[in-house]
């Protein structure tokens, strides 16, 4: 819009700076939590400014075992198992429904419809609709407290699935004719031609699925026991409850931070083609 | 290179047949023109000797050989689509490289027949560029390219030029004529231009709602074509056609006048056609036009009316620059064996 109307610039300003205030400010008071030392964060009134604490902060939270009074697993073992359930579910559910989606497009096959809703209609049955007959399969395959366990129940995906099948229809039919003429076989047009054509939209698909991965709460909360298995998420809830004295928000706030910076550094690394994977149409 | 043998070749998808009874042999090195109007079933033709689609009756033979259980990629053939279905991520190069980098050919041979090919087509220089960064004649030839380098037996062609503006079109025309004449490979193209199919094909195949009316070279076509949908479709501007009574080499008009036809012995009601370009401005003649609009085409001329006395639409193409106003009577003579006769039922050329 080219008009310019003061009054109304204003206020979509204000609108703008009232929206950055509040997603900026917790993220602000996070990190300065985690500049100061335990003595300070006790004291009312919370400081808004940097102390010199943070490296203090950043070596015993990663390296240390936690809070006081407790035995957790060093922070950075915990980012290294959020990390690795998230990729297993991001990458895992990208690769399923990648596939699924293929048989789906690009094969005839008996009840190919049926199944196709089958995958459809699983999108009413989210892990915590399901969770307690999930965790009976997961515990009978001896899968608690292991990588398969955190990440296998949640890779089947139903939305992927639709997305990557609307993306291959989008794919002109001339394109299979071609590479059948150039003697490509299904998996080859499917490795050679279908996934480089679907790059960006594997792109957006996996910045939102690794974030879905790296939020989870519920769901590991639940299948792990040992400490040396607790992601970072569910490590946050517990500090805040475990202390006994007063919560020490620097170890905390420290913990935060760190979690939010893998989400961060996917979703800038892959900012260009998620827009583009959401944005582009035409093949 | 390969002839083709088509023989009583049938499509449908479940209960509807779009293809009849196909028969039609292809020489080695022939440029067959597949013609026909929208949906008659020219692409399907196409694909099922591709093998893009499956034969529901009948049998296509390439070299002699059956090929109707082979899979596409089996039948050494190339086809261009008019979309040209290139890989849009891939380069030129890579794009023309793919089908003989499945087949396993060595890198040096790969290079040596996609430059061989680029030189040819002259896209040396968009190598190494992606599709979205060519023009559509330079994309369309690229998809020449890819067809080329696999050095097959058979092109395939599918509407190869219409996305193409019309200068480019007649450029493109020639240039794939002379590029078929130079490798002399057995061609098949399927359009539904009757300009593009008379300029370019060896024989053309005219095709209408799934039969073939004819097959044969561009002349037989347009001097003794087989049926009415024929004669209307190929030449510009369309044949005439006024029923008429036909007595042992004269027809009678609708309007009394009196032609000579070159077909004896026959008498009954017949269709009879007479080509604009060869009605011949005659004081005498025997064929007279109200003329209500004159086109001037600067070459000829075009006198659009109807057959005096009757509401028989006629056109008539005179050489040269004629001024007429509207509301004038023209007179015609044709000479009898340029009239042309179809029965009025089965709308076939009765025999000469
Ligand atoms: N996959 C299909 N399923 C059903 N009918 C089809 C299919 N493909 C083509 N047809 C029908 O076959 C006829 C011929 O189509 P096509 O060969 O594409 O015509 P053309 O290329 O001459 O325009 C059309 O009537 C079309 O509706
Ligand atoms: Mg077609």
């Amino acid at each position: 819009m080219v008009e310019n109307r003061p009054l109304a610039n204003f206020i979509t300003h204000l609108v703008l700076v009232l929206g950055v205030i509040a997603i900026a400010l917790p993220i602000w008071i996070t990190f300065v939590a985690a500049t100061h030392d335990e003595i300070r964060m006790a004291q009312a009134p919370l400081p808004l400014w940097p102390g010199n604490q943070l490296w203090i902060n950043l070596k015993q939270t990663l390296f240390g075992t936690g809070l006081s009074g407790t035995e957790t697993a060093p922070v950075w073992l915990m980012l290294f198992n959020s990390l690795s359930m998230a990729l297993m579910i991001s990458l895992g559910k990208i690769a399923i429904s990648l596939l699924s989606a293929f048989a789906i497009v690009y094969f005839k096959f008996p009840f190919r419809m049926t199944c196709f809703w089958m995958i459809f209609i699983t999108l009413m049955l989210p892990v915590e609709v399901r969770i307690l007959p999930t965790f009976e399969v997961v515990a009978n395959l001896g899968m608690l407290n292991s990588y398969w366990g955190l990440s296998i129940p949640l890779i089947a995906s139903a939305t992927a699935t639709f997305m990557f099948r609307q993306v291959f229809l989008t794919v002109p039919d001339e394109m299979l004719e071609s590479a059948r003429i150039d003697g490509a076989g299904p998996m080859r047009f499917f490795w050679d031609i279908l996934l480089p054509l679907s790059r960006t939209n594997i792109a957006a698909l996996f910045v939102i699925l690794f974030i879905f991965g790296w939020n989870q709460y519920l769901w590991p909360l639940l299948i792990t026991t040992d400490t040396s298995m607790t992601t970072i998420v569910m490590s946050i809830k517990q500090m805040l409850e475990a202390a006994e004295q007063s919560p020490q928000w620097n170890i905390i706030m420290t913990t935060a931070l760190l979690a939010m910076i893998p989400p961060i550094f996917v979703v800038i690394s892959m900012q260009k083609l998620f827009v583009q994977g959401l944005t582009e149409t035409d093949k | 290179m390969a002839d083709i043998k088509l023989t009583d070749l049938t499509k449908s998808y479940g209960p509807t047949e779009v293809l009849h009874h196909i028969e039609g042999d292809i020489n080695d090195g022939e440029f067959i023109v597949i013609v026909g109007p929208s949906g008659c079933g020219k692409s399907t033709l196409l694909r099922m000797v591709a093998g893009l689609e499956t034969v529901s009756s009948g049998e296509i033979q390439i070299g002699g050989k059956r090929v109707n259980e082979l899979e596409p990629s089996a039948r050494d053939i190339a086809m261009v689509f008019q979309n040209y279905a290139l890989y849009p991520h891939m380069s030129v190069r890579e794009n023309m490289a793919y089908g003989l980098k499945i087949r396993k050919l060595s890198k040096a041979e790969i290079n040596r027949r996609v430059e061989e090919a680029a030189d040819i087509l002259e896209i040396r220089e968009y190598l190494d560029r992606k599709p979205r960064q060519l023009s559509g004649g330079q994309r369309q030839r690229v998809a020449m390219g890819r067809a080329i380098v696999r050095d097959p037996q058979v092109f395939l062609f599918d509407e190869p030029l219409s996305n193409l503006d019309a200068k480019l079109r007649v450029q493109m025309r020639l240039e794939i004529r002379k590029l078929q004449q130079r490798l002399g490979v057995t061609s098949i193209y399927v359009t539904h231009d009757q300009v593009e199919a008379m300029t370019l094909g060896d024989r053309l195949m005219v095709l209408n709602g799934g039969y073939v009316e004819q097959f044969g070279t561009p002349i037989e076509l347009y001097d003794r074509p087989a049926s009415v949908f024929v004669a209307g479709f190929i030449g510009s501007p369309a044949m005439n056609f006024v029923p008429a009574t036909s007595d042992n080499g004269v027809a009678t008009l609708p309007n009394d006048a009196q032609v000579s036809t070159s077909l004896g012995g026959h008498s009954g009601s017949v269709l009879i056609g007479l080509r604009p370009e060869h009605l011949i401005p005659d004081d005498a003649g025997a064929i007279s036009i109200d003329v209500e609009m004159v086109e001037q085409l600067g070459a000829n001329t075009l006198l659009h009316g109807t057959l005096s006395g009757t509401d028989h639409a006629m056109v008539a193409s005179v050489a040269g620059h004629v001024t007429a106003d509207g509301d004038s009577q023209h007179r015609f003579r044709i000479a009898p064996d340029l009239v042309h006769l179809f029965d009025l039922q089965t709308e076939k050329r009765l025999a000469i």
